[in-house]
């Protein structure tokens, strides 16, 4: 199981890659969402995947899978919730600004 | 006994008190205050004398780093303590000087006297420390002292571009000689110059020996200006002449001639060591003094006549270093002489130069120029200042009854010995040595005529110059007065000098050479009418000839063109880098950030990538691995087909809402990975972030096609892959590989150490509880920065009010 999803983590990279290197400016904000989603369950499957029970102490199970990259990606997730969102704003106010979502084109404003 | 140590940071820590002071007695002319330092300095030093000349040394030592064997370690011995004495000496006559020099009410003497001792006590470390270290520290303060008095008038262009020049020469040689002492250390293990000496024999035909020696000669040779580096010097003359008198003439250019003399013992006797310094030395000697003749600027003259007279003490060194070869011999005594009339004449040097540029500093102070062409008849106007420039010239030109005289004599005796030398295949070359010495000789009486007869005779005219000519102050007089006395002294007892100063100084160079007979040779003006005497008549003869024929041949400069100069070279040079790097900066900094990207992607592909690669550290080991089942297989197909389909989604909508789907897909995996916590948030986020999506397109256009081409597209394909393929070989070398134990079973208690039963929230809320506020943190920072980016804009030419 994990050697498949490090596998499909692989993939999630290149296209997250593929897509930051785009031109446009909204692949790019998608390729680092996409990038986010490839960390989140790379982190995950470095702890070890399904090796015990939810990690709730309670009286029937005796092992727990791994809590600490849990509670990793839980912070990693609303981090990259900001980001993205904060680059969504960013992208928003560019064009308002500039007027093109082109990076070949963003060339700074005129009073700068 | 007062540590050593301690004289070498009186003048450093003055400097610091220096501009307090200023701000605390207005009144005061700060030079006074100053002069007190090399004073203490000197007669400090000059107690010493009696220890040294008694074939003592003295030595001691401050632990600074020890892991790095940095000790602040003093070596005290005839050599460093001639140097000390021209330290302090000239320093005290020069700050004196300074005094009726520079005025109080329109320079700024606090900055003056702050960088002018913090010279003083950078070139007392340089000469007395024994730590190869501490050594290049000095060594690169006094070039940074050097630098900010060249540039002390900094208003003036000319200043700031002699500064510059200086400081990239000489720091530059700096850097090369830290690799040189570096090798040293790699070889010896040590990091003292003295332990070196010691260990010269088992060091020699090491590899990294020559290199070395020629890393260290180049140190030298940029603070001696020495061919071709000696075109920074002549710029330097932008100083105040104060500072060319002391740093540009008596003591930091000859840092260089001291770093070649205390290394001496451990690279003499070898090859490359004799032909760079000898070699180099003789052709700046030549040069710089026929370079010399064609100027018109009198301190531009000083300074060719200053590289020229380091050019003949660096010959000297080289050609006395031809005695290590072989070993200690009777027989190789006599090259040791060369060594004993580059100190005798780096003393003499110091007074007759000194006092020549204090004089010409009087010159130009009195009459407003410098240039010869509008010189000449001052002998009635300032016959003092003339009395002393005869002296200084005249003993320069190598005449009695002035010291120059005797070094001079012994000059021609060392290159004529150098002629009959039996190694370095002298007896090919060795002839080129005293034709080129006396030629070099020749030019050298010619501008010292100059200097005398250009400015104090011809005819006055008074037409030409700026201010009314009139003698000097006496307080201004004094210091050249004080170094044209030692001018004659020395010439009628050169031997109490020698006993006191130099036998000890020739035993720190050449410690082999120790009691031998006719090691310390009897300095006598009359040697008989031998053949330095007829060499030095020659001299005149010719050099009065030229003189008054200067006008018939100085068409030879012509061929020697301004624009052909290596000072254009320089200049080219300082350029050419310029442009060429920003040219190499404008064609990586593109500004697009896709090429930014590439850079970093493919900088860490190369550098991790290498280093797995190279490391052998890929480890594929599936045995631990989880059963696969079916939902979980469904689901990495679906991932598998969404993230690909992104890539070729025609619309930004479809492309948002697969990125949706591989959202929530992670969601499921979270569920069936026992993480109901991350499951429930990452559904919650992953819709919110759509709906943003969503609503931003609602403001922009639709996306435009990428570029399809091949060219652009098989990049993007290479480097992706390239990405994907590292980010799996390092997750399954991770989990391949158990270096440790994890340490997630600490938090298994967390109901006894937390009191929480859900293992996640305990680490989130206890455990990492500061993890989590600051998360908080950036969320609320992400949040003002969205709303500042929607809300607020700038008034209209708001932006530009602020930046008047």
């Amino acid at each position: 199981m994990e050697t498949v999803i490090t596998l499909l983590v692989g993939l999630l990279v290149s296209v997250a890659t593929y897509l930051l290197l785009s031109k446009n400016v909204i692949r790019v904000v998608l390729g680092s969402a996409i990038l986010s989603h490839a960390i989140h369950l790379l982190l995950i499957t470095m702890g070890g995947l399904k090796k015990g029970g939810v990690p709730i102490l309670g009286d029937k199970v005796e092992t727990y899978v791994d809590a600490l990259p849990q509670a990793l990606i839980l912070t990693a997730i609303v981090i990259s919730f900001a980001v993205t969102s904060f680059f969504l704003a960013l992208m928003y106010r560019t064009y308002q600004s500039i007027g093109t979502d082109n990076l070949h084109e963003m060339r700074g404003t005129n009073d700068e | 006994m007062i540590s050593i140590h301690a004289f070498i940071l009186i003048p450093i820590l003055t400097a610091f008190l220096i501009p307090f002071i200023g701000k605390q007695f207005p009144k005061w002319h700060l030079g006074w205050v100053t002069l007190a330092v090399p004073i203490l300095l000197f007669s400090f030093f000059v107690s010493k004398i009696p220890v040294i000349s008694a074939n003592r040394t003295i030595t001691g030592s401050i632990p600074w780093i020890r892991a790095l064997d940095l000790h602040f370690a003093v070596y005290l011995d005839g050599l460093s303590l001639i140097f000390t004495l021209l330290i302090a000496g000239v320093g005290s006559l020069v700050v004196l000087y300074s005094i009726f020099y520079l005025s109080k009410e329109k320079e700024s003497l606090s900055h003056f006297y702050a960088y002018l001792l913090l010279f003083m006590g950078a070139m007392l470390g340089v000469v007395l420390s024994d730590n190869l270290m501490v050594l290049y520290l000095f060594w690169e303060l006094t070039s940074i002292s050097s630098f900010l008095l060249i540039a002390f008038w900094f208003h003036r262009k000319k200043s700031r571009y002699g500064a510059q020049k200086s400081f990239l020469i000489t720091v530059g040689g700096g850097i090369a000689m830290l690799v040189g002492f570096i090798m040293l250390q790699v070889m010896t293990a040590t990091n003292s110059v003295q332990e070196i000496i010691a260990m010269r024999d088992s060091i020699q035909d090491h590899e990294l020996f020559v290199p070395a020696l020629v890393l260290i000669l180049l140190g030298a040779f940029t603070k001696s200006a020495q061919f071709p580096f000696h075109i920074w010097l002549p710029d330097a003359m932008e100083a105040p002449t104060p500072v060319s008198a002391y740093l540009h003439s008596a003591t930091m250019v000859k840092a260089g001639l001291f770093l070649v003399a205390r290394f001496t013992p451990v690279f003499g006797g070898e090859a490359t060591w004799f032909w760079l310094v000898s070699g180099v030395g003789i052709f700046t000697m030549f040069w710089g003094s026929f370079t010399a003749v064609r100027q018109n600027d009198l301190k531009a003259l000083l300074a060719y006549s200053t590289i020229s007279q380091l050019g003949l003490m660096m010959s000297l060194f080289g050609l006395g270093s031809a005695a290590l070869q072989g070993g200690a011999s009777i027989d190789s005594i006599i090259y040791t002489q060369a060594i004993f009339a580059a100190l005798f004449h780096l003393v003499n040097h110091a007074t007759f130069k000194g006092a020549l540029f204090m004089v010409v500093g009087i010159v130009d102070h009195g009459v407003g120029t410098r240039d010869v062409r509008k010189l000449g008849g001052l002998l009635s106007l300032m016959p003092i200042t003339f009395t002393l420039s005869v002296i200084g010239s005249f003993s320069m030109a190598g005449l009695p009854p002035f010291n120059g005289f005797l070094s001079k004599e012994m000059f021609f005796t060392a290159v004529l010995n150098a002629h009959e030398m039996s190694m370095f295949s002298m007896d090919t070359w060795g002839l080129l040595f005293p034709v080129i010495a006396w030629i070099g000789s020749i030019f050298t009486f010619i501008y010292s005529m100059f200097i005398v007869f250009r400015t104090f005779l011809r005819p006055y005219r008074r037409e030409r110059l700026e201010k009314d000519p009139h003698e000097a102050s006496i307080g201004m007089l004094l210091s050249p007065i004080i170094l044209c006395t030692f001018v004659i002294l020395l010439f009628f007892f050169p031997n109490l000098l020698s006993k006191y100063l130099l036998a000890p100084a020739m035993n720190g160079i050449l410690p082999t050479y120790q009691n031998m007979e006719g090691f310390i040779p009897k300095i006598s003006a009359w040697h008989g009418f031998n053949l330095e005497l007829l060499m030095t008549a020659g001299v005149v003869i010719l050099g009065i000839i030229l003189m008054n024929t200067y006008r018939f041949w100085n068409v030879i400069y012509d061929l020697f063109p301004e624009k052909r100069s290596l000072d254009r070279g320089y200049q080219w040079l300082l350029a050419a880098s310029e442009s060429g790097s920003k040219k190499a900066t404008d064609h990586y900094m593109t500004g697009f950030l896709p090429n930014y990207l590439y850079y970093i992607f493919g900088f860490l592909l190369l550098t991790v990538g290498g280093t797995l690669f190279l490391s052998g550290s890929i480890v594929f080991d599936p045995s631990n691995d989880a059963p696969v089942s079916l939902y979980e297989a469904i689901f990495v197909g679906i991932m598998g087909i969404t993230a690909v389909g992104i890539l070729f989604a025609k619309s930004r909508m479809t492309a948002t809402l697969l990125n949706g789907v591989l959202g929530y897909s992670i969601a499921v995996f979270f569920v069936l990975f026992k993480a109901p916590d991350l499951a429930l948030t990452q559904l919650v986020v992953e819709t919110v972030t759509t709906v943003l999506f969503l609503l931003c397109f609602y403001h922009l256009p639709e996306w435009s096609k990428e570029d399809r081409s091949w060219k652009v597209r098989f990049p993007k394909i290479i480097l992706s892959i390239g990405m994907g393929a590292l980010t799996v070989l390092i997750a399954l070398s991770v989990q391949g590989n158990n270096l440790f134990e994890s340490i997630s079973s600490y938090f298994e208690d967390s109901y006894e150490l937390a009191g929480g039963r859900n293992i996640v929230n305990t680490i989130l809320g206890d455990f990492r509880a500061f993890d989590t506020m600051l998360e908080v943190v950036v969320l609320f920072i992400a949040g003002i920065g969205v709303y500042t980016l929607v809300k607020l804009k700038a008034p209209q030419g708001g932006d530009k009010i602020e930046r008047k």
